[in-house]
Protein backbone atom coordinates (compact mmCIF):
# COMPACT_ATOMS: atom_id res chain seq x y z
CA UNK A 1 0.00 0.00 0.00
CA UNK A 2 1.00 3.62 -0.16
CA UNK A 3 2.02 5.68 1.70
CA UNK A 4 4.56 3.42 3.44
CA UNK A 5 3.09 3.84 6.94
CA UNK A 6 0.12 1.70 5.83
CA UNK A 7 2.55 -1.22 5.41
CA UNK A 8 4.80 -0.66 8.40
CA UNK A 9 3.08 1.67 10.84
CA UNK A 10 1.37 -0.85 13.11
CA UNK A 11 2.05 -1.65 16.78
CA UNK A 12 3.49 -4.95 18.02
CA UNK A 13 0.08 -6.34 19.00
CA UNK A 14 -1.47 -5.56 15.63
CA UNK A 15 1.51 -7.06 13.76
CA UNK A 16 1.09 -10.24 15.81
CA UNK A 17 -2.63 -10.30 14.99
CA UNK A 18 -1.85 -10.01 11.25
CA UNK A 19 0.57 -12.95 11.57
CA UNK A 20 -2.06 -15.06 13.32
CA UNK A 21 -4.74 -14.22 10.73
CA UNK A 22 -2.35 -15.16 7.92
CA UNK A 23 -1.44 -18.38 9.71
CA UNK A 24 -5.02 -19.53 10.27
CA UNK A 25 -6.46 -18.39 6.94
CA UNK A 26 -3.34 -19.54 5.02
CA UNK A 27 -3.71 -16.29 3.02
CA UNK A 28 -2.02 -12.89 3.35
CA UNK A 29 -4.09 -10.35 5.32
CA UNK A 30 -6.00 -8.28 2.74
CA UNK A 31 -5.05 -4.59 2.60
CA UNK A 32 -8.74 -3.73 3.19
CA UNK A 33 -8.47 -5.43 6.59
CA UNK A 34 -5.10 -3.81 7.40
CA UNK A 35 -6.30 -0.29 6.61
CA UNK A 36 -8.92 -0.26 9.37
CA UNK A 37 -6.20 -1.13 11.91
CA UNK A 38 -4.11 1.93 11.04
CA UNK A 39 -4.95 4.64 13.60
CA UNK A 40 -8.43 3.12 14.03
CA UNK A 41 -9.55 6.11 16.06
CA UNK A 42 -9.31 8.30 12.95
CA UNK A 43 -11.18 6.15 10.43
CA UNK A 44 -11.28 2.39 11.04
CA UNK A 45 -13.56 2.12 14.07
CA UNK A 46 -16.41 4.30 12.80
CA UNK A 47 -15.98 3.10 9.20
CA UNK A 48 -16.34 -0.53 10.31
CA UNK A 49 -19.45 0.34 12.30
CA UNK A 50 -21.09 2.11 9.35
CA UNK A 51 -20.12 -0.55 6.81
CA UNK A 52 -21.32 -3.37 9.05
CA UNK A 53 -24.64 -1.59 9.60
CA UNK A 54 -25.06 -1.03 5.84
CA UNK A 55 -24.06 -4.56 4.82
CA UNK A 56 -25.32 -6.70 7.72
CA UNK A 57 -27.71 -4.48 9.71
CA UNK A 58 -31.50 -4.81 9.48
CA UNK A 59 -32.78 -4.49 5.89
CA UNK A 60 -35.39 -5.95 3.56
CA UNK A 61 -32.46 -6.57 1.17
CA UNK A 62 -30.68 -9.89 1.69
CA UNK A 63 -26.94 -10.06 2.42
CA UNK A 64 -26.46 -11.39 -1.13
CA UNK A 65 -28.39 -8.44 -2.61
CA UNK A 66 -26.24 -5.97 -0.68
CA UNK A 67 -22.99 -7.71 -1.63
CA UNK A 68 -24.16 -7.60 -5.25
CA UNK A 69 -24.82 -3.85 -4.91
CA UNK A 70 -21.28 -3.46 -3.51
CA UNK A 71 -19.84 -5.39 -6.48
CA UNK A 72 -21.93 -3.41 -8.96
CA UNK A 73 -20.98 0.01 -7.54
CA UNK A 74 -17.33 -1.11 -7.50
CA UNK A 75 -17.59 -2.14 -11.14
CA UNK A 76 -18.92 1.30 -12.08
CA UNK A 77 -15.92 2.79 -10.25
CA UNK A 78 -13.51 0.34 -11.91
CA UNK A 79 -12.07 -0.64 -8.52
CA UNK A 80 -10.33 -3.98 -9.19
CA UNK A 81 -9.85 -5.09 -5.57
CA UNK A 82 -13.44 -4.34 -4.54
CA UNK A 83 -15.01 -5.84 -7.67
CA UNK A 84 -13.25 -9.14 -7.02
CA UNK A 85 -13.85 -9.11 -3.26
CA UNK A 86 -17.59 -8.44 -3.45
CA UNK A 87 -18.23 -10.56 -6.53
CA UNK A 88 -16.81 -13.48 -4.54
CA UNK A 89 -18.88 -12.55 -1.47
CA UNK A 90 -22.13 -12.13 -3.45
CA UNK A 91 -21.50 -15.44 -5.22
CA UNK A 92 -21.03 -17.27 -1.91
CA UNK A 93 -23.98 -15.50 -0.26
CA UNK A 94 -26.39 -16.41 -3.08
CA UNK A 95 -24.73 -19.76 -3.79
CA UNK A 96 -25.21 -18.66 -7.40
CA UNK A 97 -22.17 -17.60 -9.39
CA UNK A 98 -23.91 -17.37 -12.79
CA UNK A 99 -26.49 -14.87 -11.48
CA UNK A 100 -23.77 -12.55 -10.14
CA UNK A 101 -21.76 -12.84 -13.36
CA UNK A 102 -24.88 -12.09 -15.44
CA UNK A 103 -25.65 -8.90 -13.48
CA UNK A 104 -22.10 -7.61 -13.89
CA UNK A 105 -22.07 -8.50 -17.60
CA UNK A 106 -25.47 -7.00 -18.55
CA UNK A 107 -27.90 -5.65 -15.97
CA UNK A 108 -30.83 -5.50 -18.43
CA UNK A 109 -30.83 -9.19 -19.30
CA UNK A 110 -29.70 -10.64 -15.94
CA UNK A 111 -32.09 -13.12 -14.26
CA UNK A 112 -33.07 -10.96 -11.25
CA UNK A 113 -36.34 -9.40 -10.08
CA UNK A 114 -37.29 -5.92 -11.22
CA UNK A 115 -36.91 -4.16 -7.81
CA UNK A 116 -33.26 -5.23 -7.50
CA UNK A 117 -32.57 -4.41 -11.17
CA UNK A 118 -34.01 -0.89 -10.87
CA UNK A 119 -32.14 -0.32 -7.61
CA UNK A 120 -28.81 -1.38 -9.13
CA UNK A 121 -29.48 0.87 -12.12
CA UNK A 122 -30.14 3.82 -9.80
CA UNK A 123 -26.97 3.17 -7.75
CA UNK A 124 -24.93 2.88 -10.95
CA UNK A 125 -26.22 6.18 -12.28
CA UNK A 126 -25.65 7.98 -8.97
CA UNK A 127 -22.10 6.62 -8.80
CA UNK A 128 -21.25 7.43 -12.42
CA UNK A 129 -22.91 10.85 -12.69
CA UNK A 130 -22.95 12.10 -9.11
CA UNK A 131 -26.61 13.04 -9.30
CA UNK A 132 -30.11 11.64 -9.66
CA UNK A 133 -33.46 13.14 -10.61
CA UNK A 134 -36.76 12.63 -8.81
CA UNK A 135 -37.82 10.79 -11.98
CA UNK A 136 -34.97 8.28 -11.57
CA UNK A 137 -36.14 7.65 -8.04
CA UNK A 138 -39.81 7.33 -9.04
CA UNK A 139 -38.78 4.54 -11.45
CA UNK A 140 -37.24 2.66 -8.54
CA UNK A 141 -40.26 3.18 -6.26
CA UNK A 142 -42.64 2.18 -9.08
CA UNK A 143 -40.83 -1.16 -9.40
CA UNK A 144 -41.96 -2.06 -5.88
CA UNK A 145 -38.96 -0.89 -3.82
CA UNK A 146 -39.91 0.75 -0.50
CA UNK A 147 -38.45 4.08 0.64
CA UNK A 148 -36.70 2.23 3.45
CA UNK A 149 -35.08 -0.10 0.92
CA UNK A 150 -33.90 2.89 -1.13
CA UNK A 151 -32.30 4.34 2.00
CA UNK A 152 -30.65 1.00 2.77
CA UNK A 153 -29.30 0.76 -0.81
CA UNK A 154 -27.94 4.32 -0.61
CA UNK A 155 -26.01 3.32 2.53
CA UNK A 156 -24.36 0.43 0.62
CA UNK A 157 -23.57 2.88 -2.18
CA UNK A 158 -21.94 5.35 0.24
CA UNK A 159 -19.91 2.61 1.93
CA UNK A 160 -18.51 1.34 -1.36
CA UNK A 161 -17.91 4.68 -2.99
CA UNK A 162 -15.73 5.36 0.04
CA UNK A 163 -13.97 1.98 0.08
CA UNK A 164 -13.45 1.89 -3.71
CA UNK A 165 -11.69 5.27 -3.56
CA UNK A 166 -9.47 4.19 -0.69
CA UNK A 167 -8.66 0.87 -2.40
CA UNK A 168 -7.43 2.63 -5.53
CA UNK A 169 -5.78 5.62 -3.85
CA UNK A 170 -3.92 3.53 -1.26
CA UNK A 171 -3.22 0.84 -3.87
CA UNK A 172 -4.74 -2.29 -2.28
CA UNK A 173 -2.93 -5.33 -3.61
CA UNK A 174 -5.21 -7.59 -5.68
CA UNK A 175 -5.32 -11.07 -4.11
CA UNK A 176 -5.29 -14.51 -5.70
CA UNK A 177 -8.72 -16.09 -6.40
CA UNK A 178 -8.15 -18.24 -3.29
CA UNK A 179 -7.41 -15.12 -1.26
CA UNK A 180 -10.67 -13.48 -2.37
CA UNK A 181 -12.66 -16.66 -1.64
CA UNK A 182 -11.17 -16.83 1.87
CA UNK A 183 -11.98 -13.14 2.40
CA UNK A 184 -15.56 -13.66 1.23
CA UNK A 185 -16.00 -16.55 3.63
CA UNK A 186 -14.75 -14.35 6.46
CA UNK A 187 -17.10 -11.48 5.52
CA UNK A 188 -20.10 -13.82 5.50
CA UNK A 189 -19.17 -15.38 8.83
CA UNK A 190 -18.08 -12.27 10.71
CA UNK A 191 -19.28 -9.23 8.81
CA UNK A 192 -17.37 -5.96 8.70
CA UNK A 193 -16.90 -5.19 12.40
CA UNK B 1 -37.23 4.99 7.79
CA UNK B 2 -35.74 3.80 11.07
CA UNK B 3 -32.93 1.53 9.86
CA UNK B 4 -31.97 3.72 6.88
CA UNK B 5 -31.82 6.77 9.16
CA UNK B 6 -29.65 4.93 11.66
CA UNK B 7 -27.20 4.09 8.88
CA UNK B 8 -27.11 7.69 7.72
CA UNK B 9 -26.42 8.82 11.30
CA UNK B 10 -23.47 6.38 11.44
CA UNK B 11 -22.02 7.95 8.29
CA UNK B 12 -22.49 11.42 9.77
CA UNK B 13 -20.57 10.30 12.88
CA UNK B 14 -17.66 9.20 10.67
CA UNK B 15 -17.70 12.53 8.80
CA UNK B 16 -17.74 14.45 12.06
CA UNK B 17 -14.79 12.47 13.42
CA UNK B 18 -12.52 12.87 10.42
CA UNK B 19 -13.30 16.57 10.02
CA UNK B 20 -13.44 17.77 13.61
CA UNK B 21 -11.54 15.26 15.74
CA UNK B 22 -7.81 15.24 16.44
CA UNK B 23 -5.54 14.79 13.47
CA UNK B 24 -2.11 15.43 11.98
CA UNK B 25 -3.57 17.66 9.27
CA UNK B 26 -5.31 20.87 10.31
CA UNK B 27 -9.13 20.89 10.36
CA UNK B 28 -8.97 23.50 7.58
CA UNK B 29 -6.91 21.20 5.33
CA UNK B 30 -9.21 18.29 6.09
CA UNK B 31 -12.26 20.38 5.21
CA UNK B 32 -10.63 21.38 1.89
CA UNK B 33 -9.89 17.74 1.07
CA UNK B 34 -13.44 16.72 2.03
CA UNK B 35 -14.96 19.32 -0.32
CA UNK B 36 -12.22 18.85 -2.96
CA UNK B 37 -11.74 22.61 -3.14
CA UNK B 38 -9.13 25.16 -2.16
CA UNK B 39 -6.04 22.95 -1.76
CA UNK B 40 -2.68 24.11 -3.12
CA UNK B 41 -0.46 22.13 -5.50
CA UNK B 42 0.56 19.34 -5.39
CA UNK B 43 -2.15 18.14 -2.98
CA UNK B 44 -4.94 19.44 -5.20
CA UNK B 45 -3.97 16.91 -7.85
CA UNK B 46 -3.88 13.88 -5.53
CA UNK B 47 -7.09 14.85 -3.73
CA UNK B 48 -8.90 15.71 -6.97
CA UNK B 49 -8.08 12.26 -8.30
CA UNK B 50 -9.26 10.53 -5.11
CA UNK B 51 -12.58 12.34 -5.37
CA UNK B 52 -13.30 12.00 -9.08
CA UNK B 53 -10.96 9.45 -10.76
CA UNK B 54 -9.34 7.33 -8.04
CA UNK B 55 -8.07 4.62 -10.40
CA UNK B 56 -5.68 7.23 -11.84
CA UNK B 57 -3.85 7.91 -8.55
CA UNK B 58 -0.14 7.07 -8.91
CA UNK B 59 2.92 6.65 -6.70
CA UNK B 60 4.12 9.97 -8.16
CA UNK B 61 1.11 11.77 -6.64
CA UNK B 62 2.14 10.51 -3.18
CA UNK B 63 5.82 11.31 -3.84
CA UNK B 64 4.90 14.88 -4.81
CA UNK B 65 2.97 15.36 -1.56
CA UNK B 66 5.90 14.04 0.47
CA UNK B 67 8.36 16.26 -1.43
CA UNK B 68 6.16 19.24 -0.57
CA UNK B 69 6.61 18.45 3.13
CA UNK B 70 3.26 16.73 3.76
CA UNK B 71 3.71 13.83 6.20
CA UNK B 72 2.37 10.33 5.54
CA UNK B 73 -0.11 10.75 8.38
CA UNK B 74 -1.41 13.98 6.91
CA UNK B 75 -1.77 12.34 3.49
CA UNK B 76 -3.54 9.35 5.07
CA UNK B 77 -6.09 11.70 6.64
CA UNK B 78 -6.58 13.91 3.60
CA UNK B 79 -7.14 10.95 1.25
CA UNK B 80 -9.77 9.59 3.65
CA UNK B 81 -11.44 13.00 3.88
CA UNK B 82 -11.59 13.21 0.07
CA UNK B 83 -13.09 9.70 -0.27
CA UNK B 84 -15.66 10.25 2.46
CA UNK B 85 -16.47 13.73 1.16
CA UNK B 86 -17.26 12.60 -2.37
CA UNK B 87 -19.30 9.65 -1.05
CA UNK B 88 -21.20 11.94 1.32
CA UNK B 89 -22.19 14.12 -1.63
CA UNK B 90 -23.49 11.06 -3.50
CA UNK B 91 -25.34 9.86 -0.40
CA UNK B 92 -26.96 13.30 0.05
CA UNK B 93 -27.88 13.50 -3.65
CA UNK B 94 -29.61 10.12 -3.40
CA UNK B 95 -31.60 11.17 -0.36
CA UNK B 96 -32.52 14.50 -1.98
CA UNK B 97 -33.89 12.69 -5.07
CA UNK B 98 -35.83 10.31 -2.82
CA UNK B 99 -37.31 13.21 -0.85
CA UNK B 100 -38.28 15.01 -4.05
CA UNK B 101 -39.87 11.86 -5.52
CA UNK B 102 -41.86 11.02 -2.41
CA UNK B 103 -42.90 14.59 -1.52
CA UNK B 104 -44.51 15.05 -4.93
CA UNK B 105 -46.05 11.58 -4.64
CA UNK B 106 -47.65 12.50 -1.33
CA UNK B 107 -48.75 15.91 -2.66
CA UNK B 108 -50.21 14.36 -5.81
Amino acid sequence: MRPEILNSGYGTGTKLLFKLIALFSRQPVPDAAKLVFYRPDFYGSLAKEFTHEAMRGPSAWSVGDRELMAAYVSQVNGSAFCIAAHTATARQAYQDGPKVAAVLADLDSAPIERPLRETLRMLGKLTAEGKLSAEDMRDVLASGVSREQVGDALAVCAAFNTTDRLADAFGFEVLSPEGFEAGAKYLLRRGYR
Amino acid sequence: MVTADKKRAAYRALQDRILNGEGAASPEQRARAFSNAGLDAPLDRLIGKVATRPTQVTDADFAAARAAGVSDDEVFELVICAAVGESARLYDAGWAALAEATDSEEAG
